[in-house]
């Protein structure tokens, strides 16, 4: 038993950097969208103005796609989550 | 146009009354079921993925969502859009950093987790103080908005509106605990976007369905400045500022959080969310439909002359494109989202009272389940007091701002301390203690200096702070102070637990 514990917490540890790797990478991934479409509010009024077709700005397009982002970003992880992420914790609790 | 918006309504009053039949009726088939603390406060941990996805879109949408972005973008266009966008992007940071950790290492708050492996006491008032006033300033908003509202849609007192919200969400929570709050805010959520999503669907009829041709109508009649950015984001910085208190006062909020405690365990939590994220911005993408549909089938003018907020714009549009039994079933729509918001504010704040402050302060963690129902249903009547009183005081009193200051505190208090502890081993109790303290203070200090309080309420003529929005020195603020606080003075003891507490995060704790 005693043997067992390091070995068992190295993997512990690694499922956890895993874990974190993708938790703050998606994270980043996310506020860089988001405040990059904020930025490009405050700067490039004029950018976001232009219309690409009558009805369609470049600004409702970008705002919409911060919400499909948001939508894409989440499932990237639950997918990741599902099959890579609850495996290896199963594995660590038998 | 004329409008019967305001004027008691014979189908809005039929909803309505079918809705509070419905859900006191679910109340009192969950008071049969809430024989324990882990019922009152988490309904069992047996709520399923699908069903706390819909709770949690019920719990955040509030009718400030509904009825004011629908409003802001019919009066500012595609200015309106930026909230509607800023109020989705904190929910991916909850999918990653916060929903599964929260499930494991805590029961029934989110100071569980801050507390998890420092010192209860000090930690657990800290935690308190940054979530009840969070809680109370949200209430304080959805309250007034509930009086002005009501009166709005069906014409009651504003006294008495108030009061029957504070009644009906009281019988929710008293009785029926979290049980029948999470179906409130679940039937809630399907008449919401069910409503919006219909309501969309008839304003798209007579352009082929192709919201474009809608955006293009609205650019035609009222410039083509509508669908660009304009003076409501002027200023970068504070635009930031509102963009980092809202994406991460998401993820601060207490009676979201809560939600998570309701699922069997932590795969479940993850894809609740994952749900919620669908929900809700599916939601706001109707939103561009719905606001920019009131501009052109409304018109400006006549939605500012019905409320010069243009909070009336959804309701008038229901009208116009599906006539009086369609208004009635929005009028209901909208008053179902007031009360499933205030039943999830008052039973987390009732679970801060009892729960942190009662139980592991004042008793030290040793309360049998008697005391502890008896003490969480005196906070519920207290907060449902409260809040009623609170409500006719701040009657005519432009209370938006306290949105923005709930935001603000969760963002500033709560968000640091919270994943701090969960990702950070160094972090110690005086470090989460300092953070809570620095963040709640901060925020409400800079709001009072700020142009909104300053200019816009007591009309002076400058404020001290220059911003509206203080997250952008708040939050970084609070996570300077709890790293500076805790590598001064490192405690080796606390470090250690970090691996008990990564242990749990990852394998759960039953």
């Amino acid at each position: 038993m005693s043997e067992r514990e390091p070995a068992r917490h190295a993997t512990l540890e690694a499922v956890a950097a895993a874990r974190w790797r993708m938790a703050v990478g998606l994270s980043v991934a996310m506020m860089a969208v988001y405040f990059g479409f904020v930025l490009l509010v405050a700067f490039r009024k004029d950018l976001l103005a232009v219309l690409l077709t009558p009805g369609l700005s470049v600004g409702i397009l970008l705002g919409a796609l911060v919400i499909v982002t948001a939508w894409v970003l989440t499932a990237v992880y639950v997918r990741w989550a599902n099959r890579h992420y609850d495996a290896a914790v199963s594995r660590l609790r038998q | 146009m004329t409008t019967s918006v305001g004027e008691p309504n014979l189908i809005a009053i039929t909803f309505f009354l079918v809705f509070i039949a419905v859900s006191l009726g679910i109340t009192w088939w969950a008071a049969r079921r809430t024989r324990s603390m882990e019922q009152f406060y988490a309904a069992g941990r047996s709520v399923t993925a699908l069903q706390n996805g819909l709770a949690l879109a019920g719990d955040y949408m509030s009718a400030a969502s509904f009825l004011g972005i629908a409003g802001l973008v019919a009066m500012s266009g595609f200015d309106g859009l930026i909230y509607s966008i800023g109020w989705l992007v904190g929910w991916p940071l909850v999918t990653f950093l916060i929903a599964e950790p929260l499930r494991n290492l805590g029961r029934f708050t989110f100071a569980d987790v801050v507390a998890f492996r420092l010192s209860q006491k000090p930690v657990r008032v800290a935690a308190s103080i940054g979530a009840l006033a969070v809680v109370t300033f949200y209430l304080i908003a959805q309250m007034v908005g509930a009086g002005h509202l009501i009166r709005l849609l069906f014409g009651l007192p504003y006294g008495w509106a108030v009061a029957l919200v504070g009644a009906v969400m009281l019988a929710y929570v008293l009785f029926g605990g979290m049980i029948a709050t999470t179906w409130v805010q679940i039937i809630k959520a399907v008449m919401l976007l069910s409503g919006a999503a219909l309501l969309a669907l008839l304003v798209l009829v007579p352009f082929g369905m192709n919201p474009l041709a809608l955006f293009a109508e609205a650019a035609h009649r009222y410039g083509p400045a509508v669908l660009a950015p304009g003076r409501l984001v002027s200023d970068p910085i504070e635009a930031v500022s509102l963009g980092l208190a809202l994406m991460l006062g998401t993820a601060g909020l207490p009676h979201i959080l809560m939600r998570f405690y309701t699922v069997p365990d932590a795969r479940t939590a993850r894809k609740s969310v994952a749900y919620a994220t669908v929900f809700i911005g599916g939601f706001y993408l109707m939103t561009f439909v719905l606001g920019f549909g009131a501009m052109v089938r409304i018109g400006r003018e006549a939605i500012t002359r019905v409320d010069a907020g243009g909070n009336m714009a959804a309701p008038m549009l229901a009208e116009a494109v599906g006539g009086t039994p369609f208004l009635g079933f929005i009028a209901a729509v909208a008053f179902a989202t007031i009360l499933a918001v205030v039943a999830g504010l008052t039973l987390s704040g009732a679970a801060t009272l009892a729960h942190d402050l009662w139980v592991n302060v004042v008793r030290g963690g040793y309360a049998d389940e008697h005391e502890q129902f008896v003490v969480a249903r005196i906070a519920t009547v207290a907060l449902a007091v409260l809040s009623i009183v609170l409500g006719i005081v701040f009657e005519g009193q432009n209370v938006a701002y306290m949105v923005g200051l709930a935001f603000a505190i969760a963002a500033s208090a709560n968000f640091p301390a919270l994943v701090l502890s969960i990702f950070w081993p160094r972090l110690t109790t005086a470090g989460a203690v300092a953070s809570m303290a620095v963040g709640t203070l901060t925020s409400v200090l800079l709001i009072a200096l700020s142009p909104t309080i300053q200019v816009d309420l007591l009309k002076n003529a400058a404020a001290l702070f220059p911003l509206r929005n203080p997250g952008i020195v708040s939050i970084p603020l609070a996570f300077a102070v709890a790293i500076a606080v805790s590598l001064a003075r490192p405690v080796p003891a606390e470090e250690q637990r970090f691996r008990e507490a990564e242990r749990r995060l990852h394998l759960g704790g039953e």
